[in-house]
């Protein structure tokens, strides 16, 4: 099959290479459902036609996962970083980039879910307020347990979560205590600042207290950009 | 009355381009740009990217930014999406209405794109559905 073909045809699969960027398709076959045969061809069409712009967004917006099945997933998750990296700082960050490329993509869903009256957010305590009901609302269906200012430090910014339940089937050995792994929820949290031109670094530490042995904080660290900017916003907007 | 659509990423980096004519009232749909001129369209939307970052932190914090750009008798409108892509529309005639609608089936479009978990964020949108789709919002509503 000629590659021109391919080109004309509608069914030109993503190049999951970032570096290829020409629209020509590579040589790595998609993971597509195929009922044609695909000796001759490295292209494969869903056999029913339809592409991911045929789905519509909402479908998702009602349904449920069960506990069981994430927990699997993520434990699996924690596993496969947990093979590939050497320290503590290091597996948090693997988890904190899985859940990066979920914010990023959360951001955009929830935002088109609002439809016409949907606003971004210019204002540090708009984002945050988004991020602790909005979003938490979306995948943990309650919002976070808390919004804290830093009394020491103007940047930072403390969301508490009472149980995060993403840690609720992970138990952690006695010498990595310091591993949180709600490290990923860290990650969701930070993809969706980062999008909003908010950038900075979240990191989740635990802090058991006597009713709540899986109390996590997520610290919000923001750049001095931002701290710039919202001071100049504060100062236009009171003119 | 012709068009010229980009879609922008975060780092200035032009992730998608159509060009397209009018539909309407006996308009064929095809782009009449001069070729001067169709060089100088892709400078005119990269000059207004600008004022763009400029105007996003004003207040109203809407999505459609509406005209943001002039340049000889063209106008520069932008739909600002969440993860800061934005997307420019290179326009001669006003058409605020029409122009909405259309950024609004162009973000749907886009977010559907963004939720394949092979597609990154800045990447270009090489798909050809992906195309025939903006094609045919352009000829509904523009």
């Amino acid at each position: 099959m000629q590659r021109g073909d391919s080109l004309n045809s509608p069914f030109v699969p993503f190049s999951p290479n970032p570096s290829i960027q020409q629209g020509t398709p590579t040589s790595t076959p998609p993971l597509k459902h195929t009922l044609s045969s695909s000796t001759s061809s490295n292209l494969r069409y869903s056999s029913s036609r339809k592409s991911i712009y045929d789905r519509h967004l909402n479908r998702s917006q009602r349904s449920e996962l069960s506990k069981a099945s994430f927990a699997f997933l993520f434990g699996e998750m924690v596993q496969y970083a947990q093979k590939r990296v050497n320290g503590i700082a290091d597996l948090e960050k693997k988890l904190n980039l899985h859940g990066y490329s979920i914010g990023q993509r959360l951001l955009e869903l929830l935002l088109w879910r609002e439809g016409r009256s949907a606003k971004r957010e210019t204002r540090i305590l708009g984002i945050l307020q988004f991020i602790t009901t909005t979003v938490y609302r979306s995948i943990f269906n309650k919002p976070a347990d808390g919004l804290e200012k830093s009394r020491d430090n103007e940047d930072e910014y403390m969301l508490i979560d009472n149980d995060p339940m993403v840690n609720s089937y992970i138990s952690v050995p006695k010498e990595m205590s310091q591993l949180n792994c709600a490290a990923f929820v860290a990650g969701i949290i930070e993809a969706v600042l980062d999008g909003c031109l908010f950038p900075g670094r979240v990191t989740a530490h635990s802090v058991p207290t006597e009713q709540l042995p899986a109390k996590t904080v997520f610290l919000i660290k923001f750049d001095d950009s931002v701290i710039e900017r919202e001071s100049v916003l504060v100062v236009t907007r009171a003119l | 009355m012709s068009f010229y659509f980009a879609i922008v990423g975060t780092k200035d980096n032009p992730i998608y381009e159509a060009e397209f004519g009018t539909s309407k009232q006996g308009g064929d749909g095809v782009a009449r740009f001069r070729e001067e001129q169709r060089s100088m369209n892709q400078f005119i939307v990269h000059s207004s990217l600008d004022i763009v970052e400029e105007v996003q932190w004003a207040t109203p914090t809407m999505l459609y930014m509406k005209c943001v750009d002039k340049f000889n008798n063209l106008q520069v409108s932008c739909f600002l999406t969440a993860g800061n892509i934005k997307f420019l529309l290179l326009h001669d005639q006003k058409a605020d209405d029409a122009i909405r609608q259309f950024f609004t089936d162009v973000y749907d479009l886009y977010t559907k794109t963004l939720m394949n978990p092979f597609y990154e964020v800045d990447m270009r949108i090489t798909s050809g559905v992906f195309d025939g789709k903006v094609k045919q919002a352009a000829k509904k509503y523009l």
